[in-house]
This record gives structure tokens, sequence and C-alpha cells, in this order.
């Protein structure tokens, strides 16, 4: 499932903000390659650039030197078969679309028929199981169900790679543990490559075929542990393996690593 | 430094803009503003001060300060007893929308022509958006307050006061609005009905055809109108001084 | 005119009061009662004429042609300023806040020009225009401020999250404006809809008694200068009616305009 082929190459990418007159650096020399059709998760503590990884890759905020390539070509805005799926999802839906809508939104670009997009958005409103709610508004539904949507409307995209930011720290622990599986499903269905950004390290573990730990602060890539767990994974069997737990607790330790008093 | 000339390069760009093109004007209804700009000292530093500036602001402070006291008076009962508010719903709903300006026929039939009649035009109209304000606020704070004020026992005096007090913010809102008709108020009411005033004497100056003059006299009406806004936030900043730190808003800048 | 400083925080709140109506209906006799009495008591028919003279006045006039000429010309007035208020306001509004240098250099000048009220207008227009175009041109000079700072409020509203995901949908800017900006803003409009019919109404009907261009201020000042008094005690109390229907109607297109607003809304200032 998993080729050679580096779909995303980030070479000694570094970023740092001016703020009154001084500059601060959020990442520095990040050297980082996801290959076609891998889950690579990306963990660390609050603070260390992991939004800002994912804003760089995404295109929305420029580097300040460094190299990212998507498929070989340089980003320099959003590039095309790219999805993200926000923490916020409440202000990534948009309020006043339903949730049909919401998702069609996307698909207007690439010149698809109407009745085909229509086939598109409910195939994708199934699997992630809110047929029935298509025309509803994402304010009348709860978080976990306006994530689903948020979700459903990556998938829709089509894109090649999914980048998805906390998708589930705001919603309750039960939702979340669902919320994980649909996503870990969808990407099996449609075969997709994603960057998962937490800073919950089990999720990390539980979700990804590899986990990125960036370094507290100024931060590199602390460690690249690969999660050598089945492909097939549950909730409860997987998360109480011994192996779950020796990965878990490697990769605490290099979390732990970080210098905590700099976060 | 770049804050200060960020504010200033515009006005200054469109009153030299002004000056350099109607500089050779020959058109009378828009004079050169040099021309305007004489005028203005020649109408305004003279004798007109007193005669027409003053009397204009007099009644425009009586008429703002008696729909203040009026308006947050009834205002306060209205808000803080259920059985006022129901009462009055339909009438304050009236005046709400009821065009302050055609209160001046009216008051002008019931009161006659008058300086009373120009002060009680402007309080009868700046009156409806403070007393609504009031209400709306006193109503609306915060019960815990109100049962702490209780549980200590505080005498009903004082405890009205914290009232009318956590009630400010809406007040202002309304005060501001009124304010704001008070000077409209004031100008129509003295077009109409006045041989003083800044109304009349532009007004006068219009139909003398003395168009310098009054042109000078529009400025000086606008002026009047945001010098008083400035005053009035000014004011606004000291009193609700709690309240900004309170909600957390710093100062709105966009 | 009157310029709200803080956003005016489109909230649909339910009106206050009314919830026994009946006791409204009671607070009504009572003051109509007082008014009877207050009218007879201390003023004479041509000052304060009772509302058992009024009344049957108003009955009279609102099956007549006069008043509803009237009626219409001023709505025709407070039509079309607002329309050309909302043009030129959303223009202005978009061009002002969609740039932030402009949105800089303009904000002095838009803050000294906002508090001076559109009427010191009259005298000058008067010499270059007819008196309808006045009217009309008052309404829109008073109603374009307010449209201006609802855009403005509105733009700074616009979610950067929002914005964020249309761009990695690779939407251009036409069409994140479509998508995204205009739907923020479109609210904001509501409310300074809302705002505005009042002023709206309030400016045309200044027009007609200041400057005698045809409608209700019109006919208000010339019943008042011809002495019919009850006439034009009438004519007041219809004009409110008049200005509760245009409220109504404006708070229901308001309401539609925030349908999705409601449970999204940050809280706005207080």
């Amino acid at each position: 499932m998993v080729s050679d082929h580096a779909l995303l190459q980030i070479t000694g990418l570094h970023k740092s903000y001016r703020a009154r007159e001084r500059s601060v650096d959020v990442l520095t020399a990040i050297d980082l390659s996801v290959r076609d059709g891998e889950f690579a998760t990306v963990v660390g503590t609050s603070g260390c650039g992991k939004t800002t990884l994912l804003k760089i890759v995404a295109g929305l905020v420029p580097a300040t030197s460094g190299e990212v390539l998507f498929d070989g070509s340089p980003v320099t805005g959003p590039p095309p078969g790219l999805g993200v799926v926000f923490q916020e999802y409440g202000r990534s839906l948009f309020p006043w679309k339903t949730v049909r809508q919401n998702v069609e939104l996307p698909l207007r670009r690439n010149g698809s028929s109407r009745a085909q997009r229509r086939g598109t958005v409910d195939e994708a409103l199934d699997a992630v199981g809110l047929g029935k709610a298509a025309d509803a508004y994402p304010w009348q539904l709860s978080g976990g169900m306006q994530q689903r949507v948020a979700i459903a409307r990556a998938v829709a995209y089509r894109p090649r790679l999914l980048l998805m930011d906390e998708p589930f720290s705001a919603v309750d622990a039960q939702t979340r543990g669902d919320l994980e599986d649909l996503v870990a499903g969808l990407r099996r269905r449609f075969r997709m490559t994603v960057l998962f950004v937490t800073h919950d390290i089990d999720e990390a573990v539980y979700l990804g075929d590899r986990v990125i730990v960036l370094g507290a602060s100024v931060s590199g890539v602390q460690a690249d542990i690969p999660v050598t767990l089945p492909a097939d994974r549950d909730q409860i069997t997987t998360r109480s393996s011994a192996d779950f737990g020796r990965l878990r607790a490697e990769v605490w330790a290099q979390v732990r690593r970080t210098p905590l008093e700099k976060a | 430094m770049k804050a200060v000339g960020y504010a200033l390069a515009l006005p200054v760009i469109l009153l030299t803009t002004w000056w350099v093109a109607s500089a050779e004007s020959t058109n009378v209804f828009a004079p050169p503003l040099r021309t305007i700009a004489e005028a203005f000292g020649d109408v305004w530093f003279s004798g007109r001060f007193t005669r027409d500036v003053l009397p204009s602001l007099g009644r425009l402070a009586a008429g703002f300060a008696i729909a203040l006291a009026a308006g947050m008076g009834v205002g306060f009962v209205v808000g803080r007893w259920k059985l006022a508010r129901d009462l009055t719903a339909p009438i304050l709903a009236f005046f709400r929308v009821l065009p302050a300006p055609v209160l001046i026929p009216v008051l002008l039939v019931a009161v006659g022509i008058g300086d009373t009649t120009k002060i009680v035009v402007i309080a009868a109209g700046a009156v409806w958006p403070i007393l609504l304000s009031t209400a709306d606020g006193v109503s609306a704070v915060d019960e815990v307050a109100q049962e702490t004020a209780a549980a200590y026992r505080l005498p009903t005096r004082t405890r009205y006061a914290l009232l009318l007090r956590a009630a400010t913010p809406q007040i202002s809102a309304g005060a501001r609005q009124a304010l704001g008709l008070s000077i409209i108020l004031m100008v129509v009411s003295e077009m109409l009905m006045s041989t003083d005033g800044l109304g009349f004497t532009v007004v006068q100056f219009q139909r003398s055809f003395a168009i310098p003059q009054m042109w000078s006299g529009v400025l000086l009406i606008g002026i009047v109108g945001f010098i008083l806004a400035k005053l009035f936030e000014l004011v606004e900043r000291r009193v609700l001084r709690w309240h900004r730190g309170h909600t957390g808003q710093g100062e709105q800048s966009w | 005119m009157t310029v709200p400083d803080a956003p005016a925080a489109p909230a649909i709140r339910p009106a206050r009061g009314g919830r026994r109506p009946a006791l409204g209906l009671v607070g009504l006799l009572i003051a109509a009662l007082g008014y009877e009495v207050g009218a007879r008591l201390l003023f004479t028919p041509e000052q304060v004429p009772p509302l058992s003279a009024i009344i049957p006045e108003a009955g009279r006039l609102s099956v007549g042609a006069k008043f509803w000429t009237a009626t219409g010309q001023t709505l025709t007035a407070v039509a079309v300023g607002l329309a050309i208020a909302l043009a030129a306001g959303i223009t202005a509004g978009f061009a002002l806040g969609s740039v932030s240098w402009v949105r800089r250099a303009t904000s002095s000048t838009l803050d000294f020009l906002r508090p001076v009220p559109s009427i010191v207008l009259i005298p000058v227009l008067v010499l270059v225009l007819d008196v309808r175009e006045i009217t009309v041109l008052l309404v829109a000079v008073s109603c374009f401020w307010i449209v201006v700072f609802q855009v403005l409020y509105g733009l700074r509203d616009v979610d950067q999250v929002a914005v964020d995901t249309a761009r990695t949908f690779r939407l251009g800017r036409l069409a994140r404006i479509a998508h995204v900006t205009w739907p923020t803003v479109l609210p904001y409009l509501g409310t300074a809809l809302r705002l505005n019919v009042s002023i709206a109404l309030a400016l045309a009907l200044t027009g007609g008694l200041v400057t005698g261009s045809a409608g209700l201020g019109e006919l208000i000042w010339s019943s008042q200068a011809g002495g019919e008094f009850a006439d034009m005690y009438a004519l007041v109390l219809l004009t409110g009616g008049i200005g509760i229907l245009l409220d109504r109607l404006a708070r229901l297109i308001e309401r539609r305009l925030l349908y999705w607003h409601v449970a999204t809304r940050r809280e706005a200032a207080a």
C-alpha cells in the first residue's frame, strides 16, 4: 500500500515570524518526507510549531527558507490535490451553507456535472455516516458530527494528500475514538496519504504508520519512529497490546526529552 | 509617528485639493475655499458668536440634559419593574419609531414659538433612545450582582445606584445616539422656527445669496457635530473604564 | 446621522415587554385617558386637540387619497435613498475594508465626517437641486454611513479559518468573496437596513418639513401652517403607524438574512 515514491518532501525548512522588531524562530531545519500511501502522524508539545508546519505544507503560509515539494513541484500556494481538515470545525464549515453545499463547494472547480457531484457528495456523506443530515446546517449538528462533515468534504475532494490539524482535540473522548476509526477506515478505502498533527501520543501511535516527534520550542524533527503494529487496529485490542505500550513509551520518552521549560 | 502620518495624510490632501481646485472658481455656488475661510473669520469671530452660536449650544445643552435626566429616570422605572415594562410596551414602540422631527410642528402648535419650544423639541426627540437603552440595560443587569447587593442588605438607594451604574454601557450607547439626534433637532428647529441660532443663520445666508458665509456656517455645524462627538467619547471613556477592562475589550482600532 | 460606534451586533432578541399584551392595552388606555384629561384641562383645542377629535380625523384621513399619496411619495424617497445608500455604501465599504493601508489612511477622515449631521447639506443643496432630489439625497447620505460602517464591521468579522479553508480548495479571489466574505457581511447589512429604515423615514420627513418637498412631512407642515391642528395631530399619529410597519418589515428582512447567524455568532461587544 505504501510506495517508495515521496509524495511530500520537506528539506531544510525554516520559519520565523517578525514580532515587534525581533524575529522569533518557530521551525528550524525540518527535514521530512512522506511516502505515497503513508499515514504519518506528527506529535509535539503545544507551541512546537506543528500547526505552522502544516500551514506551510498547505501553502497557506510561506516558509522563511527551505523547500517543500508536493509530488515533485514546489509549494507556493495551496496546491491541487491537497485537502485540509482544521481543528476548528465550527469555523471551517460555512454556517450559511447546508451540509451538502459545504461538501460540494470544493467540487465545483473540477468541471464535473451536477449529477456527478451529487453522487460524490452522497458517497462521502454516507462514508462518514451522515447521509441523512445532508440538508441540515452545520450548526444544527453536534461537534463530532460537524467534524464528520469536514472530513466528508475533504474525502469528496479526493485529495492525494490529506492534512489534519489536531482534528479531534475539541470533541469528547468517546466521539474521538469513533472518529479515529472512521479516518483509519476512510484512509484504507480511498487510499489516501495522510499527514496528521496531534498532541495526543496515544492517538499518534494508534493511527500512524510512522510517528514524527517535533522538538519543543525551536524545533526540528526530534525522532522518526516506525509503528510496527498490524494494519488492522481497533480501540480495545490494539491499545491494550504490549507493542502499543512499548511504542507509546518510546514516543513519550522522545517528547519528554525536549526541554520542557522552554515550551 | 507613522500613525500620525496616516491620520493626517488624507485630510491634508483633501483640503489642499479643495483649496487648489476652487482657487480660480467663478461658480457662485462653489466659491474658493480661501473666500470661505475669510468669511468664516469675519462671520463667526464677531458678534455672531454670542448672538447665534452660544444660544444654539445653550439650547442643545439644556435639551440634552433634560432628555438625559428624564430618559434615565423613566427608563430605570421601566427597566426595573416588569409591570411598568408591560404597561408601556406599545407606547414605547410607537415613540421609538416616530421620526423626531415631526415633533417640531406639534410642539410649535402646543407650546408656541420661543426658546422653550426648541429646548422641548430637542428633549422630546432625544429622550427616547436614552429611555429605551436605560430600560434595556437595567432589566439586563446580572442577577448575581443584584442578589449580592440584596444579600449584603445594602440600602435600597445604594442598590438602585448600583443598578444604574451597571447599566451605563447601554445608557451611554443610547446617549450617544441621542446626542446626534439633538444636534439635528437643534439645526432643524432653528431652520423652521427661529430668529437666531446656527440653523437660522445658515438658511438666512442662503436666502440672501451670501454663499461664502453660508458655506462657513455649514462647516461650523459640521465642526460642532464633530467636537461634541469627540467630547462625548472622552466622557464615555472615563465613565466606562471599568467596562472596557471587565469585558477585555481594548481600544478598537481598524 | 446616528451611527453606532461599537459593531452593532446583529442579534435577534425578543422585544422587551409585550409578554403580557393585555397589560400593554391597559397602558395604552391609561395613556389615552391621561392625554384626554390633560388636553382638555391644560390646553385649548387649538393647541392640543383631544383624542376624541384626533382619532376620527385619523380615520377620515386613512380612507382618503391625500394621505396615501403623501405616504407613497415619502416611502418612495425612503426607498430610493436607501437603495442609493446601500449601493454606494457597499461599494465604499468593500473598497475601504479590503486593503489595510487604505483603511488606515481613511479612518481619521471617516471619523470626522461621520458625526457631521447630513442636514447641514440642505442649504447647499437647495441652490443646485430640486426639493425632491434633496430629500432623496438627505436620506441617502445619512444611511450611507451606517452601511459603510456595518460593511467594515462585517469584513473584520470574516473568519481566518474559513478563508484558509477556501484557499486550500483553491478558490480564487472572486469565489472567496462570493462564498466567504459576502455571506459574512450580509447579516451586518441586515442590521444596517434595520437601523436605517427609521433614520430614512426621519430624514424624508425632515426634507418635507424644511424644503417643502411633497410627502408626509410637507403635509404635516402645511396643516400646521393652515391651522388644521386636529389634522396635523392625526397625521403624526398615522406617521407613527407607518414607522411601526416599516420597522417590522426591516426586522423581518434582517431575521431572514440572519437565519444562520444566531447559533454561530461569537459573543459580540455588549
